[in-house]
């Protein structure tokens, strides 16, 4: 084995035991998936009962369906880094791994929440919201995974960010509103799409914007987050 | 290791907000030596340590370590294991766990009998499987010390070394010390010089803020 598929290697180990590590916490702890469930199931309700017999037309419903899946996400997604910050275990792995290690572990980590939250989100949301239905499944589910990837990109290093203020708990979904706009209009625009039975090649200008996203957040985060990590 | 270890420090200030906590602070040290940081509270010696650590960044100067003179960047991480009041383990998991996750995230391949081998050795064997959080502060240290021994650093930094330990601890401490000042490079930030046996270098902050 090279020196470079020996140091891949060692990486790519360091990564999959920082998420490991944070998937066991969880599973012990609870914190992130009962945060977004509860979140998940009282905010479908309150629409549910909002919007009584009456429906509502496919775009606000698309956009009602992002609203729970942005708000969901921010309950919970902040828990990796803020949790490392408050138990004082952010030193610790400074110590154990390099920072990309770190990052994509926890990235790992976050989409791993994020799809088990879309999922659970889309399921519940489709079966109780009378008039929302998915015409085109595969365009749909093209925009959730893109969608969910870069909920979970951009989430992801603004958590890192925001650990170390003191205002965390206001401070994330203020700040990741700017951010995830452009991704937040863009799969509105396409779940509206899929919900109407469009072509899916109706919606690849939106998939070309998602890809875009997700290629800018990951690489800009992967060069920041050195900084963002060490001091 | 490839070489004697050797750690240089040369010209390291930190700044926070405006107020210089140290300035002009340089260092030589090789294997088999030890550094000593002394210096009474505020005056920076946690800072310093992270700094030598490569976890915090000075506002000027730089650290440098190399292996038989091959200098060694972006691998700290393999060469550093570190002991101190602020750094904590994992509490929801076990000693035992703590040190596979340490491991793990390091890239490394989890070697259980060197694990348990170290936690028996920091007199934690018998409660290796017990979550860290029911351990008391005097445990919680020991396991620390298997932490940060489970790589076999060349550079062991110790902050506040005897910080809530017994008399067994810190017999235990002070072997480790031993160990590691024959084997690598030995720095311990304190002010109870009863902590260390003997010291090759002094660092006092004391002399070392800008006035």
């Amino acid at each position: 084995m090279t020196p470079a598929q020996s140091n891949a290697r060692r990486f790519l180990r360091s990564v999959a035991a920082v998420f490991l590590k944070d998937w066991r916490s969880e599973l012990r702890t609870r914190y992130a998936i009962s945060a977004l469930l509860m979140f998940v199931v009282t905010t479908i309700a309150i629409i549910l009962f909002s919007l009584g017999s009456e429906g509502a037309p496919a775009d606000v419903l698309s956009g009602m369906l992002w609203v729970v899946i942005f708000f969901g996400a921010m309950s919970g997604l902040s828990r990796t880094f803020v949790m490392e910050e408050e138990r004082g275990t952010t030193l610790t792995l400074q110590l154990l791994a390099t920072p990309a290690a770190i990052f994509f572990g926890k990235l790992l980590f976050n989409l791993v929440l994020v799809f088990a939250l879309n999922a659970v989100t889309v399921l519940l949301y489709a079966g109780l919201i009378a008039g929302f239905t998915i015409r085109n499944v595969p365009a749909f589910l093209v925009t959730t995974v893109l969608g969910s990837i870069g909920f979970a990109a951009a989430a992801t290093i603004i958590a890192a960010i925001i650990a170390r203020a003191n205002t965390r708990g206001t401070l994330y979904p203020v700040l990741t509103f700017p951010i995830l706009l452009p991704l937040l209009l863009t799969v509105i625009n396409a779940t509206r799409l899929a919900s109407e039975g469009a072509f899916i090649e109706e919606a690849y200008g939106e998939f070309q914007i998602l890809v875009s996203y997700i290629v800018v957040i990951v690489v800009i985060s992967y060069m920041l987050f050195e900084y963002i990590w060490k001091d | 290791m490839n070489g004697p270890i050797r750690m240089r420090g040369e010209g390291l200030a930190k700044v926070f907000n405006r107020r210089t906590i140290f300035s002009g602070i340089s260092f030589s040290i090789s294997a088999g030596a030890t550094l000593l940081i002394t210096g009474r509270n505020g005056s920076g010696k946690s800072t310093l340590v992270k700094i030598i650590s490569n976890v915090l960044t000075p506002s000027a100067g730089t650290v440098t370590m190399d292996e038989g003179g091959h200098l060694l960047e972006g691998h700290w991480p393999d060469h550093v294991g570190m002991v101190s009041p602020y750094l904590q383990v994992f509490e929801e998991f076990s000693a035992l766990e703590n040190l596979h996750i340490a491991a793990g995230v390091r890239g490394l391949t989890f070697e259980p009998e060197r694990a348990e081998a170290l936690l028996a050795r920091v007199s934690l064997f018998p409660r290796r499987n017990d979550p860290v959080r029911t351990f008391s502060s005097g445990m919680k240290q020991r396991v620390k010390y298997a932490f940060a021994m489970l790589h076999r650093p060349p550079v062991l930094i110790l902050d506040e070394p005897m910080s809530n330990l017994d008399a067994e601890g810190t017999g235990i401490v002070r072997q480790i010390m031993e160990e590691q000042n024959r084997e690598g490079l030995l720095i311990v930030a304190t002010n109870d010089l009863t902590d260390i046996g003997h010291f090759d270098v002094r660092i006092d902050l004391n002399d070392a803020r800008a006035k």
